[in-house]
């Protein structure tokens, strides 16, 4: 039976803002001996990773080097072969389908490279979806969502849809919604990869402000170096297992 | 970089101080790393003695004295040539990372160990700029990027050797010993290595 409580540290786990007291230091996410195969391919190979509360951790490597692997299985959005993924000392890598994806929507917040927006929705209803999808009042999920508008300099942009912005204004539009249910961690795979350099430098300064504000965890998959020297840490992977990581 | 050139810019405005100028340069040229002032002094003593500057004037009411610097005709045409003139396209081919991967190589050394070393290096000065220019003043700022795109350069080119270097291996074998001289070998310095 899995352990339910990891989906709801908080009642309602929405809207309770995390406590950030006595959590220096401490482990929030961890991979262990983490394996997992795509037919005769092994994509990890018994991998050992730890992310501690409110830190930012670049995972770079070679295309190919299990590095989107290895995010997706700490997200909970594939399940390993073997080894396990401890949030907070429980374990979630067991979880059935259904409650991962409640994990996801509750304690996770995501920020891809392309295609994340709903682009028929102003940019505050696309950043209060994942409060809605997770049944929050519509007015309190908007009123939740703007008070990030200012945070990452999105003022007065709140009516525009995707189409109507810059690519740097829609990512940093999508780092506000992985960050509106105030997650424990926040996934970043190649978020400024659509990005040119000045927009991208934005977009890294705004999201790892924000994170460091709220002490919310950042595992930040790139492969550019510009933009891992953003995070405290990096680790390198290299044929499904960490090959190297620098000291924290 | 100059800093004969890059003083006698700050100076052609107008005459300064050597305490002004180290000032200026610290601020617009090496903000985390300022410039000694023995080396503001004896970069214009060279440029009195070439005649590029001349002492202006010497301030002792107070103190020790305080000599005004100001630029000469022949100091302005010469800042003038270095501006015009395009400097030499780096880097070339001798560089030190490449020597220490070529070597390593040679030697029988592991090649990835030496890059994901330098790797780490390059990203722990890459976050210390990165932190430096977020609050830094536009010039600041610039200069901050200007090393930083230079360490990007650097680690795509580690990334791409790393991904050859089971290939360079193959292509420069180790050196083995010469049976003739190995055994004139010194053995009282340690030669292991992991």
């Amino acid at each position: 039976m899995p352990d339910i409580a990891v989906l709801d540290p908080d009642t309602p786990p929405a809207v309770t803002p995390r406590p950030v007291q006595d959590s220096h230091g401490r482990v929030v996410l961890a991979g262990e001996g983490l394996v997992k195969r795509f037919g005769q391919t092994e994509a990890l190979r018994g991998l050992d990773v730890e992310i501690a509360r409110g830190e930012i951790l670049a995972v770079m490597g070679p295309s190919g080097s299990g590095k989107s692997t290895l995010l997706h299985c700490l997200a909970a959005i594939i399940r390993p072969d073997a080894g396990r993924v401890m949030l907070d000392g429980a374990r979630i890598d067991d979880l059935g389908e259904g409650d991962r994806t409640k994990l996801r929507r509750r304690r996770f917040g995501f920020v891809f490279q392309f295609g994340q927006l709903v682009p028929e929705l102003p940019a505050i209803e696309n950043v209060a979806l994942p409060l809605l999808l997770d049944g929050v009042a519509r007015t309190e999920a908007q009123a939740r969502a703007a008070e990030l508008f200012p945070q990452l300099g999105l003022d007065g942009l709140e009516q525009r849809r995707p189409g109507e912005m810059s690519g740097g204004q829609a990512q940093r539009v999508a780092v506000a919604r992985a960050l509106v249910t105030q997650p424990g961690v926040v996934f970043a795979d190649e978020p400024t990869g659509s990005l040119d350099s000045l927009a991208g430098e934005q977009v890294m300064e705004l999201l790892t402000d924000a994170a460091r504000a709220t002490d919310t965890a950042v595992v930040l998959v790139t492969h550019e170096p510009r933009i891992a020297a953003y995070a405290d840490r990096e680790v390198v992977v290299r044929d499904g297992r960490i090959a190297t990581t620098s000291g924290r | 970089m100059s800093t004969a050139h890059a003083l006698l810019g700050l100076l052609e405005p107008a005459p300064r101080h050597g305490y002004d100028l180290k000032r200026l340069f610290d601020r617009y040229f090496a903000p985390d790393r300022p410039l000694a002032f023995g080396q503001v002094y004896a970069t214009l003593g060279r440029l009195e003695r070439d005649g590029r500057v001349v002492v202006a004037s010497v301030d002792q009411a107070e103190g020790p004295e305080r000599k005004t610097y100001a630029i000469t005709g022949a100091g302005e045409r010469d800042l003038d040539d270095w501006l015009r003139d395009p400097i030499d396209p780096e880097p070339h081919l001798q560089a030190t990372l490449f020597t220490k991967v070529t070597l390593a190589v040679l030697t029988g050394r592991p090649v990835t160990k030496l890059l994901d070393a330098q790797r780490h290096a390059h990203l722990a000065r890459m976050r210390e700029l990165t932190t430096l220019r977020r609050d830094a003043a536009l010039p600041v700022a610039l200069l901050a990027d200007y090393a930083l795109f230079h360490l990007e350069a650097d680690l795509r080119w580690i990334e791409l050797t790393a991904a050859r270097a089971d290939e360079l291996g193959r292509v420069i074998p180790p050196l083995i010993a010469d049976p003739a001289t190995a055994e004139v070998r010194p053995t009282s310095v340690e030669t292991s290595h992991a």
